[in-house]
Parts: C-alpha cells; sequence; structure tokens
C-alpha cells in the first residue's frame, strides 16, 4: 500500500472515530496530560513500576549512608548485579504463573533438582557441559509438566500440588546429592555464567544493541500509531523511556567495565556473562506476553477463566503451560545458581530461594490474585531484593535477622498488592 | 424509541395453533415456517447429574427477527442457549443450521457458525482493555505479533455502528466500565465478527430504565439488519416491544413457538407458569 492511500485511510478513520465519540483514542496527548493521566492512573491503585524504584532508591541511599565504603564499591556493584541473576530469573518464571492468580511454591527447590542433574552429570558421569545443562532443562519442563497436569487436569489446587512438591523435589535433591554432600561444579561454560566477564568491547555492543532495539520499537510504535490515525504516548513520553533505559544500561555497562580488582596488580572487568542472558530472558518474555496472542491468552485466564473459556481459549493448556514456564526458568534459575556457588548442595533453591522470588515478582508489580503483571517486574523486584540481601550482608546481619527482614518485606509487597487492589476495586479501575 | 414501523415478515397462518391448542408441544412444532429456519435445534436433552434440564427442548430462530425466548427461572433456557453455544455439551439434540445438520462441540464452533451469545454476567476480562475484550479468542495479529492498531480500530467501529457512545477508549479496562457500558461492549462483540444469530441471555435485566431502552434498541436493529437476534426476558413488556416470534418453556420443554402478534401478554404469563393456555373460545 501506497504511503498515499495510508494517509488517506488515515484521515477516514480518523474522521469516523471522531464521529463515534472515541475522541479520546485520538486525543492528542501532551506530555502534562500524560503526566497526569499517570498520575491519576497511580491514584486509582494502579501503581505500576513505582514501589520498585521508590524500594530501590530507598534501600540504595539507605545502604550507603550505613556502609558508605564498600556498598556502593566497584567489587560490591558487580557482586549485586550477580546476586540479582538468579533470583530475577526465578522470578521472570513465576510471573507467569502469578498472573493466572495460581502459585508454585516449588519453583526454588525444583531449581535445585535441576542443578543436581546437570552438577551429577558433569561430575559422576562426565558429560560435557550442554547435556548436563539440556537435561537440567528437561528435567525442569518435567516437573512444569506433572505440576501443570496436576492443578489443570486433576484441578488440585496449585498451593498443595506445590507444597507436596516442596517437600518432595527436597528430597530428590537430598538423594541425589546425598546428605551432607556438596558436589563441586567446575565445568568451565556453568562456572563462567556466573563467574567470568564478557569482552569489554563486547559488553558495549551489545549494551548499544539494546538500546538500539529498544529505540527502535518505541519509535517504530509512535510512528505506527500516529500514522493510522490513533493517539499513542507523547514523542515526549516516548523520548524520555528512551533515555532512561539507555541510561541504566549504558550506565550499568560503565560501572562494570570499570577494574574492580581489590588488588592494583590483579585485572577484573566486564559484563558478567549471566546478564546478558537475564536481559535476553527478560526481553523474550516481555515479547511474548505483551505482542502474542499467547501471552494475551494467559492475561485474558488470569483475568476471567470462565470469559476465556467461552471466547474458545483452551485454558486447561494455558494453565499447564504456564507451569512449565516456570519449573524451566526455575532449572535455568537452579543453573545459574550453582555455577554463582561453584557447587550443588542439597539445600540449593530451599531457604529463602522462593521467598525471595515471590517477592520480587510482588514488589515488581506482579499482582497475587491474577491478571497484572509483566516481564520487567522480575527485573526490578530482584534487583530490590538483591539489594536487601546484599546490604544486609554488609552489614553482618545476622541469620535471624535476615530471615525476619525476608518475611516482612514480603509482607510489605504484598500488603501493598492488596491494598492497591482494593483502591482499584473502590475507583472502578 | 420506535417500534412500530418496522416491517413484519409475511404472515403465517399455521403459527398460531401451538400456543392456541393449549398443548405442550414438545420437540415437533406441528406449524412449518414459510423459510427454513435459520438456526434449528430440536430434541435437546441435557441433565446435570440426576437432574435432567431439558427435556427435548426445541428452539427455531428466524433471521430479521427477534425470538424471546421465556419461561420461569429454572426453566432451562440459560442451558438451552449455552448448549446451542457449544458452552455446554448436549446429551441428545440436532442442530439444524440453514437446514444443514451441524455439530457445536466447542465456543469455536459455535463461533464459525455465526453463533454469539452474550451472557447475562457478559463474561468479560476486567483486566483486559475493550478493545483487547472485543477481540478475545479471536486476535487479529500480523505474524507472530498482535495488530493492536486493527483491532483498536475495528473496536471503535463496532461500537460507533452500534451508536454506543458512552465507553470513551477502546483502550479503557473493562473492569473500569460500569454495568450499561459493559453490556454495551459485551453485544458489540457479538456483532464483530459478521455473526448471523446473536443471543442475548436477560440482557435488560441488571440496566436502568434507559439503558435498557438502548439495549431493546440494539437488539431491533442487529435483527433489522437481518441478524437472527434471540432475546431471553422476563419482562413481558420488554417481549412485547420488540420480539416478532416467542418461544416458552416450560421445565425444560418447548411448550409454544408462535409469533407475537398472536398472543397475548396474560397467554404468555399463563404459557410461562403452566406451561399451557387455557382455551379462549
Amino acid at each position: 500500500m501506497s504511503i498515499r492511500t495510508n494517509k488517506e485511510a488515515a484521515v477516514k478513520v480518523a474522521a469516523n472515530l471522531a464521529d463515534s465519540g472515541f475522541a479520546a483514542d485520538r486525543r492528542e496527548q501532551t506530555l502534562g496530560t500524560a503526566l497526569t493521566d499517570y498520575w491519576t492512573r497511580v491514584r486509582s491503585g494502579d501503581l505500576g513500576s513505582l514501589p520498585a524504584i521508590l524500594g530501590l532508591v530507598a534501600l540504595v541511599t539507605l545502604f550507603t549512608v550505613l556502609r558508605p565504603e564498600t556498598f556502593l564499591s566497584k567489587g560490591n556493584i558487580a557482586n549485586l548485579f550477580v546476586q540479582a541473576l538468579p533470583v530475577t530469573i526465578l522470578a521472570l518464571g513465576l510471573v507467569f504463573v502469578l498472573l493466572l492468580g495460581e502459585i508454585d511454591l516449588s519453583a526454588g527447590v525444583a531449581s535445585g533438582v535441576c542443578a543436581a542433574v546437570m552438577a551429577k552429570l558433569i561430575v559422576e558421569a562426565g558429560q560435557p557441559w550442554f547435556v548436563a545443562v539440556a537435561a537440567a532443562l528437561v528435567t525442569g519442563l518435567v516437573i512444569g509438566t506433572a505440576i501443570g497436569a496436576l492443578v489443570s487436569l486433576v484441578r488440585i489446587p496449585s498451593f498443595v500440588v506445590t507444597l507436596a512438591l516442596f517437600l518432595g523435589l527436597q528430597g530428590i535433591t537430598l538423594r541425589l546429592i546425598g546428605d551432607g554432600g556438596t558436589v563441586p561444579v567446575r565445568d568451565d561454560v556453568v562456572v563462567a555464567l556466573a563467574n567470568r566477564n564478557m569482552p569489554i568491547w563486547l559488553g558495549w555492543v551489545l549494551a548499544l544493541v539494546c538500546v538500539a532495539g529498544f529505540a527502535a520499537v518505541e519509535l517504530l510504535r509512535h510512528q505506527r500509531q500516529r500514522k493510522r490515525g490513533l493517539a499513542g504516548r507523547p514523542f515526549g513520553v516516548t523520548a524520555a523511556r528512551i533515555t532512561v533505559l539507555a541510561v541504566a544500561v549504558l550506565g550499568g555497562t560503565y560501572l562494570l567495565s570499570l577494574n574492580r580488582a581489590a588488588t592494583p596488580s590483579f585485572d577484573l572487568r566486564g559484563v558478567p556473562w549471566g546478564v546478558p542472558l537475564v536481559a535476553l530472558l527478560v526481553v523474550v518474555c516481555t515479547f511474548v506476553l505483551g505482542r502474542t496472542v499467547y501471552g494475551r491468552h494467559v492475561y485474558a485466564v488470569g483475568g476471567n477463566a470462565e470469559a476465556a473459556r467461552r471466547a474458545g481459549i483452551n485454558v486447561t493448556w494455558i494453565r499447564m503451560s504456564v507451569f512449565m514456564i516456570g519449573s524451566f526458568l526455575a532449572a535455568l534459575s537452579g543453573i545459574v545458581l550453582a555455577s554463582r556457588l561453584n557447587s550443588v548442595t542439597p539445600d540449593l533453591g530451599a531457604n529463602t530461594t522462593l521467598l525471595y522470588a515471590v517477592g520480587a515478582a510482588v514488589i515488581g508489580g506482579t499482582s497475587l490474585f491474577g491478571g497484572k503483571g509483566r516481564a520487567h517486574d522480575a527485573l526490578l523486584g530482584g534487583l530490590v531484593i538483591a539489594t536487601i540481601d546484599n546490604g544486609l550482608g554488609l552489614l553482618g546481619a545476622k541469620a535471624y535477622a535476615n530471615m525476619l527482614i525476608t518475611g516482612l518485606v514480603l509482607l510489605f509487597a504484598a500488603s501493598i498488592d492488596a491494598l492497591a487492589r482494593r483502591r482499584r476495586a473502590a475507583t472502578g479501575r | 424509541m420506535n417500534l412500530t414501523g418496522r416491517a413484519r415478515p409475511v404472515a403465517d397462518p399455521a403459527g398460531r395453533l401451538v400456543a392456541r391448542s393449549g398443548l405442550p408441544t414438545g420437540a415437533s412444532p406441528r406449524w412449518e415456517p414459510p423459510v427454513t429456519p435459520l438456526l434449528d435445534v430440536r430434541g435437546v436433552d441435557k441433565s446435570f447429574g440426576p437432574v435432567q434440564v431439558l427435556h427435548e427442548a426445541a428452539l427455531s430462530v428466524h433471521p430479521g427477527e427477534v425470538t424471546a425466548l421465556v419461561g420461569d427461572n429454572g426453566a432451562g433456557k440459560s442451558t438451552l442457549i449455552k448448549c446451542l453455544g457449544g458452552i455446554l455439551p448436549m446429551d441428545a439434540g440436532d442442530v439444524l443450521f440453514e437446514g444443514r445438520p451441524v455439530r457445536v462441540s466447542g465456543p469455536r464452533d459455535a463461533a464459525e457458525l455465526g453463533i454469539e451469545i452474550v451472557h447475562q454476567d457478559f463474561a468479560l476480562c476486567d483486566n483486559l482493555s475493550v478493545a483487547e475484550n472485543m477481540f478475545l479468542g479471536r486476535e487479529r495479529r500480523r505474524g507472530l505479533v498482535l495488530d493492536e492498531a486493527d483491532m483498536e480500530r475495528r473496536a471503535a467501529q463496532a461500537l460507533a455502528a452500534l451508536s454506543i457512545r458512552t465507553v470513551g477508549s477502546v483502550r479503557r479496562p473493562v473492569g473500569s466500565l460500569a454495568g450499561g457500558q459493559r453490556q454495551s461492549v459485551a453485544i458489540a462483540r457479538a456483532m464483530l465478527w459478521g455473526s448471523r444469530v446473536v443471543v442475548l441471555d436477560e440482557p435488560t435485566a441488571s440496566l436502568g430504565l434507559a439503558h435498557a431502552q438502548q439495549v431493546l434498541e440494539a437488539a431491533r436493529k442487529l435483527a433489522d439488519r437481518g441478524l437472527a437476534v434471540v432475546l431471553i426476558s422476563h419482562n413481558m413488556n420488554d417481549v412485547f416491544s420488540v420480539a416478532d416470534r416467542i418461544t416458552a418453556l416450560f421445565l425444560g420443554r418447548t411448550v409454544a413457538q408462535v409469533r407475537a402478534s398472536e398472543v397475548t401478554h396474560t397467554q404468555v404469563v399463563e404459557l410461562i407458569t403452566s406451561g399451557r393456555v387455557t382455551p379462549t373460545l
């Protein structure tokens, strides 16, 4: 279609819509109206990423004040990123499950089982890393399929199914690793995920590709909406979004590209290999949830399963698939965690792992009630959780305090979610 | 609103006998309509466990007409509709579409035939926008990617065609709409698909007077465009103001399929409450 006919069509549509009372879709938004709209949304309980960003700022300020020497040191910042990797990946999988209003309490220990499978294959069976990693991922898929089948076909509440697996899977890890045992992970590729850095140039290239890609997608959408006579974000907002992302990505790359070695004779710099992996996962999940039919159906089932069923959506399959995605990403998270710890122990993925991941998803803005949440919630929430974990470590907090605080943070995040939901219901959003 | 000036189809002399006879007609209406009904369901049985809700229920709907489906609570109106929409499987029964036997074993089958149901509870997802709800289950896409702009445009046009102006923006989440607006979205969704049969399940039950009128007008508008409209209602005023035909269910059986012009208000009430009509003269 030529540009001319396109334009004519757009004008025609615009004329039709103007007649029809859908002027709101065409109203030319300015930066001012966009800001007012945003504030109205926040006030009516649609908080988006606001709690996570405010929380991150507050925590960074707090720990900088309490530990000015260590917290913002180059080494610790890199450490923080690496700490956030496994929890972010696990939270990403949980976002899918939470979107349906379900829960996967076994995600943490599932990552432990998968990591144990990988470690045993490398160390005891002498398999190459790709076989071991593939086996771990398949294990994750099998666990997810089992949960999904029990929840969607047998119709046991997911809470009960995954609570049972929470115990059962820990048993499997214990059987694989042995009581009190440790399986060291020394495979170069696996260890590199969380412990080695990309060459400086590759870090910058990937960062630039990331920023350019985001800018291209945003600008293209902006242009397309204009062309079709539909109002979109004002250009100022689009530009601001691109700028914020560019500053965050390029700033992060810069910090990680500085030499952060403790001793001057040593050279330690570059972006850890796990970071682009997480970035890629977030991009893929954002695409799947936001731009594909599958993602739309996940939101629909989470919003109103019966309505989705009547619209011809295969609700059983959607329900099953989110658990498969959740456990698959849990497997990946287990691999990264094993890489970071250089070993697999029977308690890998147990203790606070799951609580951290659920906390990350909820702090990021994913609702426990289903139907609301985005992939980047896991990233923002993961950073918040890693900051808490990291900061408490620097403060030398005792184990009991650590547990108490983590529990309180999860409760706090869930309260915000519940209160925001009530607020939305009250204001009719 | 002006409902008096509508064109009635050619008179159907045989059609009156069913109700006047005062006998339950069950699955086999004794009159033959002049044209093949667009949708003709016969002999529908449906049980929920030990409770048989439908006994050989029947319903014929014709293009360009509003068929009112009446019956007391528990008569099986919604169940019959859900069976023909593929939402509930029927235990027995035939569905003829344009005279051809068809199988409706799921919502998708019904959608392919052009049967759309506006449910009593609207069946909308509160967390999705107006446009997203209207295209739910039938999203338009380009390659792998959803074509949002196209869906928003079509959604707005469909709402505009029904003269629904109160929604404001097709990007609003449905959760933020009032009851009447949700109803409008549900109706607009049903007619977005070049549908042939639109079923409205108690559309006015939860609405204020003004909005109920709008919905009835919309039903008439759809029929005047050549669609077959089925209107489930308890309100006799609604039924007589828009319906061309009336089908009455009593305890799961079809007890009458008549023209609205051939029965009185009282007779319909009698059909609903006792399943029969006392013969007049």
